[in-house]
């Protein structure tokens, strides 16, 4: 059984933790899992960063040409996991643009990833139309979840597609935003999680997208399996130091 | 039943035009976050509709008319043609209100969207050119105006920011990347993907997710629609034997184009800038340097690293400084019924200053490239070979001062 769905299952609200690779520093992501994996975070999500990041707002786009600066690359980043599953057990997600995935070979980059241990990929640019038809056989074939977003703009029979061609979770994307923007729920958000939470979906949801801090993840899970953290979390470690991550996870819950 | 397909069978069957999946050939599509599903979507469920509305039909052909100044004249170019000893016409663009073609499209746009009940428009821009023209409908519609522009480009095109702002529009610069139109454009997407509800994105290109390209192209095609009447009149017959256009993302091209991409005996020029040089790592000729990738939402031609990082273009022209080309010339050029060129930055200022004076029409520098063609490939006598000229160089009159020491 795939680790996501393994993870799905356990009885507890998930914290899922998005980084870019090759940022801060280019070595640094090996150590960035590990110490997520140690301080308690139940699952995480690779940044393969990319030029033109439509989705992301200003933090993860600085990270993301940071990170290209520092040398990563779609091989760097193979490499530098290749051993990862000997002291990793989370699931690890690969969260990247379309084009570079394209580039390497779709299939050769799902070889790779099933060859790593990799779970699952969150594409934000690939849509899950253009997936079911001309994709989902490959990512199937290499046994690799592929996450799909959904937002408060969805229709109810997109939704409904979506949840059936998922086989993990749907990824709640909390307001109509890129990466970064909002600060704090109010009572639109309330509404529609609860409206998603009330379809009975038979793939659980996380919510991404403006989790920054106890409040913001302790209301979003009072909905979801689970809360994606990602800018808030660049954020930190741009002000601090990835030796503070103990603090950051201990914040959250 | 098998039969023998001969190549002119072929070229007749080959569709030039975007299928009802969104491809030209293999190129186009919708390659967009969840998060623009529904505005795309949208858009795309209704814009063959809208723009086949009689209502709409007229008040886009009263505004080309009475608005932008069309039709646009289908000038004998005589000195140019002595010169390089065959019949070339300029398609006028550079007489439209704001200088340019982009005005066609826009004007299309604010009525779409109009009728798609939004309040609040966003464009991109590079040279300005769209930027200006979008303002300007907006302006004349009373609708809210954001353009984003590269801060580089902001510094270059000083004369275009303060047209839109007189105009009404706010400027908002592009900080991220190489702060040209490749970012204007992201943060142009970002912006709709903040604001899903109201707003319409004016592309200014034959670019983005389908149907951008295929309304932009719709919205263009008056001008190869204009050309065959006009040529009529003047040569007793509707085509010519070249249609040329220069190539940024491709609109001004995909119009000159659209009425005589099924017709065989039109040879289709492509002009791209090769800015220092196809070499020279300072270039924007994407037919050339690109590879098959995604970019702004489609699939199509691209410069980028073997990474698929994308990669950032050059031309002295802010126009053409674009890394993708549309997906209908991705496929023109793929399957070879569009002849493809590329002019460096210094072929192309001294076509512009040539026309200058041997016609009195100071070019665009975008449609400069367009013009050095004719030191590179020979025509016949009596070839007929229109031209766009896509716009005027009012906004380029600094480039060339600088260029030339005038
Ligand atoms: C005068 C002129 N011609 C051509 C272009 C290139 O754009 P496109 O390829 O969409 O026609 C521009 C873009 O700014 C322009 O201003």
């Amino acid at each position: 059984m795939n680790r996501i769905n393994q993870k799905l299952e356990e009885d507890k609200k998930l914290l899922s933790i998005y980084f870019t690779a090759g940022y801060p520093d280019i070595n640094d992501t090996v150590t960035i899992i590990q110490d997520l994996e140690k301080n308690g975070v139940d699952m995480i999500e690779i940044g393969l960063p990319f030029s033109d990041p439509l989705a992301d707002g200003p933090t993860i786009q600085d990270s993301s040409t940071q990170a290209l600066k520092n040398g990563m690359t779609t091989e760097v980043l193979f490499n530098q996991l290749k051993d990862i599953r000997k002291t990793v057990n989370i699931p690890l997600i690969i969260m990247g643009y379309f084009n570079p995935m394209l580039q390497y070979g779709v299939e050769a980059f799902c070889k790779k990833c099933s060859e790593i241990g990799i779970d699952g990929l969150i594409i934000p640019d690939l849509p899950v139309d253009v997936y079911h038809e001309e994709y989902q056989t490959i990512f199937e074939k290499y046994g690799l979840i592929n996450v799909f977003l959904i937002t408060p703009q969805t229709s109810v029979e997109r939704i409904n597609f979506i949840d059936s061609v998922s086989n993990g979770f749907i990824y709640m994307v909390s307001s109509a935003s890129v990466t970064g923007s909002k600060k704090g729920f109010g009572s639109d958000q309330e509404v529609y999680f609860k409206r998603i939470s009330n379809m009975d979906l038979k793939n659980p949801q996380i919510i991404g997208f403006g989790i920054s801090d106890n409040k913001t993840f302790t209301q979003a899970t009072n909905f979801a399996k689970g809360a994606i953290i990602g800018s808030a979390f660049i954020k930190f470690i741009s002000e601090n130091s990835i030796d503070d991550i103990p603090n950051f996870v201990t914040s959250i819950r | 039943m098998l039969r023998c397909v001969r190549n002119d069978e072929k070229e007749k069957t080959m569709n030039y035009n975007v299928n009802e999946k969104g491809y030209y050939g293999e190129f186009g599509g919708a390659f967009i976050p969840e998060m623009l599903y529904p505005n795309v979507e949208e858009l795309r469920q209704n814009y063959l509709k809208i723009m086949a509305e009689p209502d709409f039909q007229a008040e886009f052909n009263q505004l080309l008319k009475d608005y932008v100044g069309r039709p646009s004249p289908l000038y004998f170019a005589k000195r140019l043609s002595e010169k390089y000893n065959t019949k070339i016409y300029l398609k006028r663009e550079d007489l439209n209100h704001t200088g340019a073609h982009k005005i066609n499209n826009t004007i299309g746009q604010i009525l779409m969207a109009q009728r798609l009940g939004k309040t609040r428009i966003i464009a991109e821009t590079g040279a300005g050119q769209h930027g200006v023209a979008t303002a300007t409908v907006c302006a004349l519609m009373g609708l809210e105006c954001i353009v984003y522009m590269g801060e580089i480009d902001i510094a270059r095109q000083a004369p275009n920011v303060a047209r839109m702002k007189m105009l009404g529009a706010k400027v908002v610069p592009a900080l991220s990347g190489s702060r040209t139109l490749k970012d204007a454009t992201n943060e142009a997407i970002r912006d709709w993907i903040n604001n899903p509800v109201n707003t319409h994105y004016i592309i200014g290109s034959a670019i983005g997710p389908h149907p951008y390209p295929d309304m932009v192209t719709r919205f263009q095609a008056i001008v190869s629609e204009e050309i065959k009447w006009q040529l009529k009149e003047v040569e007793g017959r509707e085509n010519p034997d070249y249609v040329v256009a220069c190539i940024g993302g491709g609109s001004n091209a995909a119009g000159t184009y659209y009425h005589f991409l099924h017709e065989p005996d039109v040879g289709i020029i492509a002009v791209e800038a090769a800015g220092l040089g196809i070499d020279s790592g300072e270039s924007a000729a994407t037919s050339v340097l690109g590879k098959e990738g995604i970019i702004h939402g489609c699939k199509t031609l691209l410069m980028q690293t073997k990474d698929g990082q994308i990669t950032e273009p050059y031309s002295i022209s802010a126009g053409l400084d674009y890394p993708g080309v549309g997906p209908m010339h991705a496929h023109l050029a793929k399957t070879g019924r569009a002849e493809f060129m590329s002019i460096t930055d210094s072929d192309a200022m001294e076509a512009g200053l040539e026309l200058s004076k041997l016609e009195g029409i100071i070019p665009a520098i975008e449609t400069s490239h367009a013009l050095a063609i004719f030191n590179y490939k020979t025509f016949k006598p009596d070839d007929v070979v229109v031209l766009n000229l896509s716009g005027r160089g009012d906004k380029d009159l600094q480039n060339y001062i600088d260029y030339f020491k005038i």
